[in-house]
């Protein structure tokens, strides 16, 4: 989690995270991360619909982009998107 | 002081008492699963629904895992939730043990003590609570079908305050099937006495900035319970925890003397309860329903000019140690009587936290532990007597050996 780093008597009880997940890094488990083929890519958005770790940032419009910070390199938006537009890539 | 009239003595067993605690007490859900000797509990509380005596959510859950489950979610969604069980169904509710205590959930729960299997044993032993000691569970063990009554209801109170479940046992079939005159308060009396429940609240200033948000499952203030904590912040919450668990003992104390004020019964010292060790050389401590029989033992051998007492105890989880240091210190010998075995360990569970609680001390007295009962074995007068005896002559040597089964065929 990130900083500072809190000690026993202020962190909050019974196991409830006290700082938004959006701060909590996991993506450095990953050992394949996504990269999106900008060219081949049609906008369809199915990639941020499936992407069980909300990493896709998306507007409606555009290209997705990837927060890798969160991403784990499970592959699903690769099996998902329609024109192969995605590839793992070794991190 | 309001005067709620007087207590109506009913005949009821240990199980019975127990599921009239809980129609006193205000409860919203029980998640329970049948296991003898506990049925009696979930049975009796299903009638009382059926008759439109109490007014709770009964989940018919498919198995004890999912019982505690339950009971735990219904209580993160605010519900005052008891659950009850015994042996092979509280092993079953191991996992989840732990995730109630560790998410500081109140859910009360009752064990009818019973043996675990294998063999198939139906008969009482403690080795199903004594296997949830390490869970973060308070634990209380009664003595008679009045205080499994009497222990049910205080559970509701100091697990709200104290923010941690609480264990209540009876021994199997002594307690839970036998049928005894149990004096019970009038439902007003509890209803006021437990409450409706309280929701903590707690400050999460990243999330929810400065206001207090309750500590439920509640869609306008989300909250999540007990996701993930790695090497970062783990330790922190786990000390907490045990932090927390010695901060219970004067929960546990304040719920005894105000259920003392209206129904006369406090259990004091709370923790543990001495008898005749004023002036004793030696003590039989143990849990639960034989304390009933040492006494009657220690009112034989008085008789006959010994000094001996009985001390029972009563609260496992928090242990007790200062108060157990300070009352035993100073004996000649004391006897630990344990119903469970910790197999391989030196000795059982209560006789290992009592000779660590002792050590510091600078004047011990020897520690004997004798294991008795296991499978619901008699535990007689005859054979506390020759414990007693032992202990009165004993010969701290380094050959002696200091845990001894009781009731054991060789």
């Amino acid at each position: 989690m990130s900083t500072p780093m809190i000690g026993w008597k202020e962190v909050p009880i019974a196991a409830v995270p006290f700082l938004s997940s959006k701060e909590y890094p996991t993506g450095e488990w990953a050992v394949f991360q996504p990269k999106i083929n900008e060219s081949k890519c049609i906008k369809c958005g199915l990639c941020w619909m499936y992407c069980p770790d909300s990493v896709y940032r998306w507007d409606g419009e555009g290209v997705p982009v990837p927060d890798l910070g969160h991403c784990k390199g499970c592959g699903i938006c690769v099996a998902e998107c329609p024109t192969k537009a995605i590839e793992l890539i070794r991190v | 002081m309001q005067d709620y009239g007087e207590q109506a003595m009913m005949a009821l067993n240990g199980d019975e008492a127990v599921a009239w605690a809980v129609k006193q007490s205000n409860v919203d859900v029980v998640a329970a699963y049948p296991i003898t000797p506990q049925t009696i509990i979930v049975e009796k509380i299903s009638e009382f629904i059926h008759n439109g005596e109490v007014d709770l959510e009964f989940v018919k859950v498919e198995s004890e895992h999912s019982a505690l489950s339950a009971s735990w979610g219904a209580a993160l969604a605010g519900a005052r939730a008891f659950t009850a069980t015994a042996a092979n169904g509280l092993a079953l509710m191991w996992e989840i043990l732990y995730i109630v205590a560790s998410t500081r959930t109140p859910v009360v729960m009752t064990v009818a003590n019973r043996a675990l299997s294998a063999p198939i044993n139906i008969h009482n032993d403690h080795s199903d609570s004594m296997g949830a000691r390490d869970s973060g569970w308070i634990q209380i063990y009664s003595e008679d079908a009045q205080e499994a009554y009497d222990n049910t209801i205080m559970a509701f109170r100091i697990a709200e305050e104290a923010m941690l479940p609480v264990m209540i046992t009876l021994d199997g079939f002594t307690i839970s099937h036998t049928l005894q005159n149990v004096s019970v308060l009038p439902d007003e009396a509890i209803s006021n006495f437990v409450g409706i429940r309280e929701i903590p609240r707690i400050k999460l200033p990243e999330i929810h900035g400065e206001k207090e948000v309750p500590l439920m499952l509640n869609p306008k203030y989300p909250v999540s319970i007990g996701p993930l904590d790695l090497y970062d912040y783990y330790f922190e919450h786990k000390v907490q925890q045990n932090e927390a668990m010695k901060a219970s003992i004067p929960v546990i104390e304040k719920a005894h003397k105000e259920y003392g004020e209206i129904s006369g019964r406090s259990y004091e010292p709370v923790h543990m309860i001495p008898y005749r060790t004023e002036d004793a050389d030696v003590v039989i401590l143990g849990l639960s329903s034989a304390m009933s029989v040492v006494k009657k033992v220690v009112d034989q051998l008085r008789e006959d000019g010994k000094k001996v007492g009985a001390i029972r105890l009563r609260v496992f989880r928090p242990f007790p140690a200062d108060i157990i240091r300070k009352e035993l210190s100073g004996l000649t010998a004391v006897g630990v009587l344990d119903r469970s075995l910790s197999f391989g360990a030196e000795g059982g569970p209560v006789a290992l936290e009592v000779r660590s609680a002792l050590y510091s001390s600078l004047s011990k007295p020897a520690v004997y532990n004798y294991i008795y009962g296991l499978g619901g074995r008699e535990l007689s007068p005859k054979l506390i007597a020759k414990a007693f005896n032992e202990l009165l002559e004993v010969k701290v040597e380094p050959e002696n050996p200091t845990v001894k089964y009781l009731g054991v065929r060789e």
